[in-house]
């Protein structure tokens, strides 16, 4: 059992000429492995700021993260071993795999980087992780990102982030870059995988309806604080915080459209 | 049965590359006076291409390999759109038909007040008009579209996206088209802003009576705001209903598929399953 701590965090910048900019607020939550959180909220509300920290790509103004008890390192052996524990899927498939090289190369980067596996077993783990997020290894293996699918993309991405080992996944907007018809398959793999291996997994996105799908606790972020926390349902469908009521009802819900007015076409409400 | 606006038939585009592309395929409809149409499909189905080619602003390689569109007016007069001149053609583009196009907010001239842009129009399509009813024009379409003549002045880099995008709205509305094609256009937009978006397009629709063609993947947004659907795939309208119906009853395999791509918001938790 793994458990992360975000502790009051507050990260301020400072902007020229416009002074400081409080981009999060004495943010609290705790991620245990096993469990999916999502955060949601608008843009500019902090959600990946709260990545960044999460990566330490930001040190926070004030306020503490640990895993499972312990401060992260801020340098050296102990900060790398803590990003082997925590791992990051980006938004864009196309930005995030390097042009140049090889899927066998982004898979087996992290592998030898941090001794995964002794070296005359890479290639076969890499195959394995391939076929672990349902890639044909034979197929893909020597081919470069342009090749493949957004779909196919990113679940090289996910691959490379299994690579390691990590009990934590941080997963910002995996999906909205993609086409919809594949991106139920991609949520889908995430939330087998974090099934099969107790993975505890931070879903960000500003998709209500995927975050409630595929969350056990959702908190909602405004303008850098933390308004509603709580399980999926009852964040979705009982908001009890006005910013929450109102995202809720700006997203949309057919559902609820054709319950309510039967007949009725034409007209946002 | 409300009277028809735009029919559209048999129509294909193809881009003529080595091997051809056949981006859309013997599309047949009719578009009603007043209504919203959805124009649902994913990346590469053709949707955009569909509604270029219909204004016929389509570059090469891309040609239009068959079918026509009938525009019919509101003077009675019947329009084949193909057969229009370039000078007839550039009169009825914006005249009759007016796009929102995607990404719309990066659209403005960066150095140009968004009154002058607004003006522009005017200054084309109604030579007629002198500078101060051009101004007046322009001061009603930004309080129409609620971003207020006092911003008229303004660059494009002080407004915020959902601001730009209603200028953009505005601007489509400038010469009170009778046909709006709107290509994804709050797809780039926070979820409340776009509900302000929508509820302006829903307002105006019923102000002014014009018909829309919605394009986007987003299907959930469409069938709260469309009367029909028309679902693309490959080039191809592989269903054509009313949103309730689309929603309720869906006949082709691809709809359901669709569908089935977003989870419920409320309700029984899962995707929608038909």
């Amino acid at each position: 059992m793994t458990t992360l701590e975000f502790d009051s965090v507050t990260k301020v910048y400072h902007v020229r000429g416009a002074g400081q900019m409080k981009a999060l607020d004495d943010v609290s939550f705790t991620l245990s492995s096993g469990q999916t959180i999502g955060l949601v909220g608008q843009s500019g509300s902090g959600k990946s700021t709260i990545a960044k920290i999460l990566t330490q790509l930001e040190t926070p103004t004030s306020g503490e993260i640990r895993l499972d008890g312990t401060p992260i390192p801020r340098r050296g052996k102990g900060l790398r071993d803590y990003r082997q524990q925590l791992r990051m899927v980006f938004q864009d498939p196309f930005a995030s795999l390097n042009p140049y090289h090889s899927i066998r190369h982004h898979v087996e980067r992290p592998l030898r980087l941090d001794n995964v596996v002794p070296k005359k077993e890479v290639e076969d783990e890499v195959r394995r992780l391939l076929d672990r997020v349902r890639l044909d290894p034979d197929s893909v293996i020597d081919r470069r990102p342009h090749e493949l699918s957004g779909g196919q993309r990113q679940r090289v991405a996910i691959a490379r982030a299994l690579a390691s080992r990590p009990r934590l996944l941080v997963a910002d907007e995996p999906v909205s870059m993609l086409d919809v018809s594949i991106r139920m398959g991609v949520l889908n793999l995430l939330a087998d995988l974090q099934r099969e291996e107790g993975l505890g997994v931070l879903y960000i996105t500003h998709d209500l309806a995927t975050a409630r799908h595929f969350s056990d606790e959702i908190l909602v972020l405004n303008q850098g604080k933390v308004v509603e926390s709580g399980t999926a349902d009852d964040v979705i469908l009982r908001p009890q915080n006005p910013y929450t009521q109102e995202l809720r009802a700006a997203s949309p819900d057919p559902e609820s459209h054709f319950a309510s007015a039967p007949g009725l076409s034409g007209g946002a409400r | 049965m409300r009277d028809s606006l735009l029919s559209i038939d048999d129509f294909s585009v193809v881009y003529d590359v080595d091997p051809p592309v056949e981006a859309v395929t013997h599309v047949s409809l009719e578009l009603r006076r007043g209504e919203i149409l959805g124009l649902a499909g994913e990346s590469g189905c053709g949707k955009t291409t569909l509604a270029y080619g219909v204004q016929r602003l389509l570059k090469a390689p891309a040609v239009i390999s068959s079918g026509s569109v009938t525009f019919r007016d509101i003077s009675g007069e019947d329009i084949d759109v193909n057969s229009l001149g370039q000078e007839e053609m550039r009169r009825f583009r914006w005249d009759k038909i007016s796009m929102v196009f995607q990404g719309a907010m990066n659209a403005l001239n960066p150095v140009a007040t968004i009154g002058s842009q607004l003006a522009d129009v005017f200054e084309v399509h109604r030579p007629d008009m002198n500078r101060a009813a051009r101004r007046d024009a322009v001061n009603e379409l930004l309080e129409i579209v609620k971003v207020g003549a006092a911003r008229s002045r303004s660059y494009p880099h002080e407004l915020s996206g959902g601001m730009r995008q209603r200028v953009m709205i505005a601007m489509a509305l400038a010469l009170r088209p009778q046909l709006m094609i709107m290509d994804e256009p709050t797809t780039a937009l926070d979820v409340l802003v776009q509900r302000e978006i929508l509820k302006q397009i829903s307002q105006l629709r019923h102000e002014f009576g014009f018909s829309v063609i919605f394009i986007t993947h987003d299907l959930p947004l469409l069938l709260e705001i469309s009367d029909r659907i028309a679902i693309m795939r490959k080039g191809e309208i592989v269903e054509i209903d009313t949103a309730e119906r689309i929603w309720t009853a869906p006949q082709h395999e691809y709809t359901r598929t669709l569908l089935s791509s977003f989870p419920r918001l409320t309700g029984e938790r899962g995707v929608v399953v038909r």
